[in-house]
């Protein structure tokens, strides 16, 4: 059963390109609309864009992030496979756990891949790239994990985009301050250490509640008891 | 035998009526308290209290600040609780609850968010700063907007009360969370000198008007919360005997 929800996991995601591509294209397109919104920052060379690049990155990260949540439980609770699923399968908790895990792999690690790109256009400076990449890889599991229990509540209203920004918003805070702190420490040279073990305890602690807090989510939205 | 008693208590707080005819009789007090409390603290605070050596007449505020910040966050953590109760022993009582502190625990945050700035005016020259603790307290206020807004979406009474109670709990592990990772940023970021000046220990003149100004908010804040978990008790159970049979006792001229 669990194989085979992992199968059907694998298979959409290289059936459905889009999945993949949609929230790294917004994440570039935003990328460039703020490089050529305040020119001044990127082009200049005399001031240093370093605090407001890491910024920006990751907040477009959060945003890119926030698009794809409202998708993830979308098509398979129309389709009643949610409900299959969670009904059949002997552990749900597995199952949902998977499709997080799937869900970031589709965005949180891709755009992990492409950061080294992003962080050249904004200007970032290349010594404090692997640690960018780095931080994105301990953070974004944390923003898949806790956006997916705000997915679960809103996967039933019909437009539960803002809904779903707002609650899980305020949630992603913390892993937006260490994440963008990090990518700072890198360019002034400072150690990583601190911001390094705060997204690997955001991401774990994340990891504890969301699987178990997605499952009642979806249950309540499902109308399972 | 306590623990008896205890488990049937439990089973009585499931009944919204049992619940109801528990609180009538407390009404008053708890009304009557806040409304004393409150203007001996404000009187005690606002006129007698001594001034501040550095701050001079300006700390004042803290006698509205201090208690609104507490119970911001306490009734976050109220809902919280309740939404578990809410969620583990499915009672009708905590949505009830859940709904009755939600706007109550809103405009709280925001007198909060309100006296801070009137009190950084003057003290730390200006309405806003993006201080660790204004910005968690930022943070708890979109928490309320968070459930409200979902409250809103949901029409559903039983879905409602169902997730709003899940959000609550998410949001009330996520408070200290947010709590310690925005005073970190602020300490690694920023200067102590927009923290407030290392203040002496107060001397009781000056924080016994400011308990009695807690306590009094604590007991406004009871009496709203059960005033409209009363009405919304009636509201849901409108067409119950006993309702129609409480509205008949009453004198209304």
């Amino acid at each position: 059963m669990i194989r085979g929800v992992f199968r059907r996991e694998i298979q959409i995601l290289f059936r459905a390109k889009g999945a993949v591509i949609n929230p790294l294209a917004f994440l570039t397109l935003s990328t460039l609309l703020f490089v050529i919104a305040a020119p001044a920052f990127f082009y200049d060379g005399q001031q240093q864009p370093s605090s407001v690049a890491s910024g920006i990155l990751w907040t477009l990260v959060l945003l890119a992030q926030l698009m794809a949540l409202d998708g993830m439980y979308r098509r398979d609770f129309d389709s009643g496979v949610l409900e299959q699923i969670l009904v059949c399968a002997e552990v749900p908790f597995v199952a949902v756990l998977i499709r997080i895990f799937m869900q970031w792999a589709s965005t949180g690690f891709i755009i992990v891949l492409c950061s080294p790109v992003l962080g050249f256009l904004l200007g970032i400076s290349a010594h404090a790239l692997p640690e960018l990449m780095a931080g994105l890889l301990l953070g974004t599991p944390a923003l898949s994990l806790l956006g997916s229990i705000g997915a679960s509540v809103t996967v039933g209203f019909n437009r539960g985009g803002i809904v779903l920004a707002l609650l899980v918003m305020p949630l992603f805070l913390p892993t937006l301050i260490f994440g963008a702190d990090m990518i700072e420490a890198a360019e002034a040279g400072r150690s990583v250490m601190p911001q390094i073990y705060a997204l690997s305890l955001i991401s774990l602690v994340a990891l504890a509640i969301a699987p178990f807090a997605t499952l009642a989510g979806l249950k309540i939205s499902l109308e399972i008891q | 035998m306590l623990s008896d008693s205890l488990k049937q208590l439990w089973h009585k707080l499931g009944s919204p009526r049992w619940f109801f005819s528990l609180t009538t009789p407390w009404m008053t007090g708890l009304g009557a308290a806040a409304g004393i409390l409150l203007i001996i603290g404000a009187v005690w605070g606002l006129a007698f209290a001594p001034a501040d050596y550095q701050q001079g007449n300006s700390f004042r505020i803290m006698y509205v600040h201090v208690p609104a910040a507490m119970l911001a966050q306490s009734l976050y953590i109220g809902m919280g609780v309740a939404g578990f109760v809410g969620l583990v022993w499915r009672m009708k009582l905590t949505d009830v609850a859940i709904e009755a502190c939600l706007p109550l625990g809103m405009l709280i945050t925001a007198l909060a968010l309100f006296s801070g700035s009137v009190w950084g005016a003057p003290t730390w020259g200006s309405w806003w700063e993006w201080d660790g603790r204004t910005i968690s307290t930022l943070v708890l206020f979109f928490l309320y907007v968070g459930i409200f807004a979902l409250r809103e979406a949901i029409s559903d009474q039983e879905l409602r009360a169902r997730a709003s109670a899940l959000i609550a709990m998410v949001g009330t592990i996520n408070i200290p969370i947010i709590k310690y990772s925005v005073e970190w940023w602020n300490t690694l970021h920023q200067p102590a000198s927009f923290t407030l000046t290392e203040k002496p220990a107060m001397p009781s003149e000056m924080w016994l008007p400011l308990l009695v100004m807690v306590l009094g908010f604590y007991c406004f804040a009871a009496f709203v919360v059960l005033l409209r978990m009363r009405v919304e008790i009636l509201t849901r159970d409108i067409n119950a005997r006993w309702v129609n049979e409480w509205i008949a006792e009453q004198k209304v001229p």
